[in-house]
């Protein structure tokens, strides 16, 4: 398959989960007992109160005029004023993103910095000790929850040695120990993938060609083994990427960061529902970009793939 | 020391830890020194000693106390989420493998797509519409996790569908519940059982973490989430506060790994030599 159809079909799977995410919280939040309008008008309110406030929401309408309002709004990008503050949600949302942004890329880059040399070291030099400290820490990666190993990092480096900040956002210095919580847990992840797959490519027979032509050892394993084993690595890497803005959420709590995991909570808190919808749409949004994103970059990088 | 016998090891220990959680959290009423609730204002933030083995709290709770209480949330939300996800997974991994088409199709796409988002946002989601709560949660990591073992079940139906014994026994005239009962349950659920201990620690996670944003499970009811939730803001005057509850979910976690992993290798030897 041509890569431009490749892109083409899969840019409409990414069109269709955004559809399938918008027309399920839609109906899930319309489901759910209670009248947002009620919500919002407090209960010193009079019916004209609510009815007022339900006209202005738009919830007095039939639900299939809702639903096409709704899939309009999904389609322009607009997801409507807050229930609390009245500001637009699209507007706070797109304030916030960078923050978690910044957190997740930051995150990213701290794990594979972590994983991949370590897990190159321990496919090159298998059950050494080594080999044995990355077992370790990946076992300790995957088992330590993010948020916790927020806490202790702060009462480390922040309460014992005064490091860095307690809480609050502003240059990089905020974003450093929030990262490594979230990297950690995602490189024990990558390391076992770098492992595995190095271990992989080292027992292909393409390598034993290239030692019979001579090659020296260093440019048989870091040049011709590590470039094929990246491959899995990287994809994998980038799928790890959309799942810290779920880590997000959690970790930005830990450590006060305004980003869109605090304002989706808040939201979530407040009973705010245009927020929490166009919250859950743009974050899965963001995340099926990415997945798009991967899934692209690895049929260019291995095309085998678009066969299938 | 040979390879095998450090994950024996680890496999002992693991099974040591995960039986005195258990025992802790039966008899907490009998072990607890004190109750989990009562309220000893005189002691706030009493450091680990004599009196209190692991400190108090801000409102000068007992933390060994309410450690052992939050083992049995911890345990709990494990075994009910576990249970939903494995009944729903087998039940529709089944259905997908033996109908073909259509059925099989909108049911994996279905999967899929719940597999497809991160776990800790589907589950702040599906709670806040909910409601808060330790049942809750628990039905919604159930729900969460039970695509995980759909697909798992599927993948495994579908290859033991073709072996000579099963095709002999249909050709023998079995209906088909009996095949399922007979032939494909007990062949699938070595593989279940290693699944099964992994999404435990992962369940245990998710519990803690909604506990931790105040989504799950409620005060005074001890959690350990709950426990961090209180002690993130006391980081100055008690860390021991954020020690210990963290410690016994990582090591909780970690128990449930090694005994998945190792369980792994034993059903699926090839993996040991890589």
């Amino acid at each position: 398959m041509p890569l431009i159809i490749f892109i083409i079909k899969r840019f409409f799977r990414l069109i269709l989960t955004v559809l399938l995410v918008s027309t399920i919280i839609f109906f899930v939040i319309r489901v759910i007992p209670g009248d947002p309008a009620a919500v919002i008008a407090g209960i010193d309110a009079t019916q004209a109160d609510v009815a007022a406030i339900r006209a202005q929401l738009g919830t007095d309408k039939p639900i299939s005029v809702q639903y096409i309002h709704w899939l309009r709004s999904v389609a322009l990008f607009d997801f409507g004023n807050s229930m609390i503050t009245g500001e637009p949600v699209t507007k706070q949302i797109l304030k916030r993103f960078p923050i978690t942004l910044t957190l997740a890329t930051l995150g990213i880059l701290m794990g594979m910095l972590i994983a991949i040399p370590l897990g190159v070291i321990s496919a090159v030099k298998r059950w050494s000790p080594v080999d044995y400290f990355g077992m370790l820490l990946s076992q300790i990666g995957m088992a330590v929850p993010s948020f916790w190993l927020g806490i202790i990092l702060l009462l480390l480096f922040a309460v014992k040695i005064h490091i860095f900040p307690l809480f609050g956002s502003g240059g990089i210095k905020y974003y450093i120990l929030p990262s490594l919580s979230l990297g950690l847990a995602r490189a024990a992840v990558i390391l076992r993938l770098t492992r595995a797959s190095m271990v992989e490519e080292l027992s292909k027979e393409y390598i034993i060609t290239a030692r019979a032509k001579g090659l020296t050892e260093r440019l048989v394993k870091y040049k011709h083994a590590l470039k094929n084993a990246l491959i899995p690595v990287i994809t994998v890497s980038g799928i790890q990427f959309g799942y810290m803005l779920g880590g997000a959420i959690i970790i930005e709590q830990v450590f006060s960061l305004p980003g869109l995991g605090r304002l989706f909570l808040t939201g979530i808190y407040q009973r705010d529902f245009t927020l929490i919808q166009g919250g859950v749409v743009f974050i899965a949004f963001v995340f099926s970009l990415i997945n798009f994103l991967v899934d692209i970059l690895y049929s260019v990088l291995n095309p085998k793939i678009r066969v299938g | 020391m040979k390879r095998s016998s450090v994950s024996s090891r680890l496999m002992l220990g693991a099974v040591i830890y995960l039986v005195i959680l258990g025992a802790a959290a039966i008899a907490a009423p009998v072990i607890s020194p004190y109750s989990p609730t009562d309220q000893h204002l005189e002691n706030r933030f009493a450091p680990p000693g004599h009196k209190y083995i692991l400190g108090t709290d801000n409102f000068g709770r007992d933390n060994f106390s309410r450690m052992i209480y939050g083992s049995r949330s911890a345990l709990l939300v494990g075994i009910v989420s576990v249970s939903i996800a494995v009944t729903i997974g087998i039940t529709v991994g089944i259905i997908a493998a033996l109908s073909t088409g259509i059925i099989d199709n909108i049911l994996m796409l279905l999967m899929d797509s719940v597999l497809s988002f991160p776990t800790i946002l589907l589950a702040i989601t599906v709670v806040s519409f909910l409601g808060y709560g330790l049942l809750q949660v628990m039905t919604a990591i159930g729900v969460i996790f039970s695509p995980v073992f759909a697909r798992l079940v599927r993948a495994e139906a579908l290859s033991i569908k073709t072996e000579e014994y099963v095709e002999a026994s249909r050709a023998m005239g079995s209906p088909a519940v009996k095949i399922v009962f007979l032939h494909i349950m007990p062949n699938l659920m070595g593989k279940v059982v290693v699944q099964a201990s992994i999404t435990f620690a992962l369940s245990i996670v998710i519990e803690a973490s909604l506990s931790y944003l105040g989504l799950g499970t409620q005060p005074p009811t001890p959690s350990w989430g709950l426990m961090l939730k209180d002690a993130r803001n006391y980081l100055v005057q008690a860390p021991w506060m954020s020690i210990y509850p963290g410690l016994a979910l990582a090591m909780t976690v970690l128990s449930f790994n090694i005994i998945g992993d190792t369980l792994s290798e034993k059903i699926n030897p090839r993996i040991v030599k890589k």
